[in-house]
């Protein structure tokens, strides 16, 4: 099975995206999380003003048949959380690099993407699962 | 990958790759998880007609001069009443009382001989370990216990509309089996054994068939606009009607009066193995309930998340998804029985936070009356 994986954007081995605009990051869940995880029927997200620590939990994502915790890519204050998933968490299956954004947060610092992926590494990692 | 286990493989198994399933592991078995996604099958199956891949499921038929006779000791069901054609669900207990299997016994009756015979499906999971405690016992009065388990397809078609497709397929009236009677029949031209029983709270048939009558018929059926369903579907689908799962539910140290599952004990037959544990949890109050219960929020409660009442832990979790008819999050689990009353507030433990739920009347759905 095959999924697209935005160039422009950086992955978590636990399949979380960023995308970094400024010092704005917008965080999801891949298309190969959402395919993994079947229908999405809840989504628990930190709400705006709240701060994320690189490497730590942020919320989860519940489909029918399993639960699965996020985890932020990097270190900010968020300043939005994508009240369309929240409230149809389906979105989130629909369209996750577009409509079904998770977290938009304000970083605190140059983050460090040492430890995350490009799209083509990313795509050779869940691939090869 | 790495591991390379000895999953059996049931005969439709092919069709399944052919279908893009997700196939996982399930006692011991390689099984459709889901084709489409649970929600879309779930909803098939409430609103029209899905089928199951069941054929992992345990089949054992059972021939000796009093086959219920023998049974009627080791289960908790009376089985007196049962008619040739007519089936049973029940449980068979250890001596503690704890339940080693629930089963469903359809009572095919004697043959020209005198010879009774019987059919008996178990779990999956539990095939193995219900033999071995079947065999003894049945083996002193005589009775033979043949293993189909791995010889035969078992398909289930469930849904409002599963007795008027399979209809097509046959000229035997299946509007004249009941609810939880079987018959063998013919169907696509070949020999079928069918029984109107099931696993997901809708009118259905479980068709048992030989591996190429299964595959041929599951072709057939998908042409007729029958949807594939996975084991995902089947247990949301199951969890709405509140039956419970073996391992998960209820094990060898659940008694089926702890279960909910009173039913099917009839504690006035003079012997059956487990009952002295049963009168005495009868007498003496029982310690613990499997309850329903609905979330208040959006969490979903699942196997062995804790549930507290007041602050303080009173017990776990056993099954819980999201049923996608009720459209809420539903659980199972087991809690004192002061506890235990529809209204009754719990909180259960997601993940550090002490979320809601409110205990229901079991079934969560029932499926309406047909007019």
């Amino acid at each position: 099975m095959s999924f697209e994986y935005p160039e422009d954007l950086r992955y978590l081995d636990s399949h979380e995206y960023v995308r970094l605009e400024g010092d704005i990051a917008t965080i999801g869940i891949t298309a190969f999380a959402v395919e993994q995880l079947g229908d999405i029927v809840f989504v628990e997200l930190p709400e705006a003003g709240d701060t994320l620590i690189q490497g730590e939990t942020l919320g989860s994502v519940e489909s029918v048949k399993a639960v699965e915790d996020l985890y932020a890519p990097i270190t900010g204050t968020v300043v939005e959380s994508n009240a369309i998933v929240i409230d149809t968490p389906e979105k989130l299956g629909e369209d996750p690099y577009g409509e079904g954004w998770l977290l938009k947060v304000k970083l605190d610092a140059t983050p460090d993407l040492s430890e995350m992926m490009s799209a083509a590494e990313y795509r050779d990692r869940v691939e090869g699962e | 990958m790495g591991q390379e286990t000895a999953l059996q493989k049931t005969p439709l198994f092919d069709c399944h790759q052919g279908l893009k399933a997700r196939i996982v592991e399930f006692g011991g078995w390689s099984m459709p998880i889901q084709y489409q996604g649970i929600t879309a099958e779930h909803q098939a199956v409430r609103q029209k007609v899905g089928m199951f891949d069941i054929s992992h499921m345990g089949k054992f038929r059972l021939q000796g001069p009093d086959v219920l006779a023998t049974l009627q000791t080791l289960v908790t069901s009376d089985l007196s009443v049962l008619q040739p054609g007519q089936a049973k669900y029940t449980v068979m207990l250890n001596p503690q009382g704890g339940i080693i299997d629930d089963l469903i016994i359809y009572d095919r009756g004697k043959d020209a001989s005198g010879i009774s015979h019987a059919i008996v499906i178990v779990n999956a999971s539990t095939t193995d370990k219900d033999k071995t405690w079947l065999t003894p016992h049945l083996a002193a009065a005589n009775i033979t216990l043949t293993d189909e388990s791995t010889q035969n397809a078992l398909i289930a078609v469930q849904g409002p509309q599963a007795i008027a497709t399979l209809q097509t397929l046959t000229s035997y009236d299946l509007s004249t089996i009941p609810i939880y009677w079987h018959a063998d029949i013919t169907l696509m031209d070949r020999p079928a054994w069918v029984a109107r029983t099931g696993y997901t709270g809708e009118d259905g048939f479980e068709v048992m068939v030989a591996p190429e009558v299964g595959i041929a018929l599951w072709n057939r059926l998908l042409e007729l606009g029958v949807t594939p369903c996975g084991l995902g579907a089947r247990d949301t689908l199951r969890l709405e009607a509140a039956m419970a799962l073996y391992g998960q539910d209820v094990n060898d140290t659940t008694t089926p009066l702890e279960a909910g599952l009173g039913w099917v004990v009839h504690l006035d037959k003079p012997n059956f193995i487990g009952r002295d544990v049963l009168l005495q949890q009868k007498e003496r109050g029982l310690l613990r309930s499997l309850v329903g219960f609905e979330m208040q929020g959006r969490h979903i409660a699942r196997h062995d998340y804790e549930i507290q009442v007041d602050g303080k832990p009173v017990g776990i979790v056993t099954s819980g998804t999201f049923g996608p008819t009720l459209e809420k999050a539903i659980a199972l689990g087991y809690v004192p029985p002061e506890f235990a009353k529809p209204g009754q507030s719990l909180d259960v433990i997601i993940r550090g936070k002490a979320c809601p739920a409110v205990v229901v009347k079991r079934p969560f759905y029932r499926r309406p009356k047909v007019t």
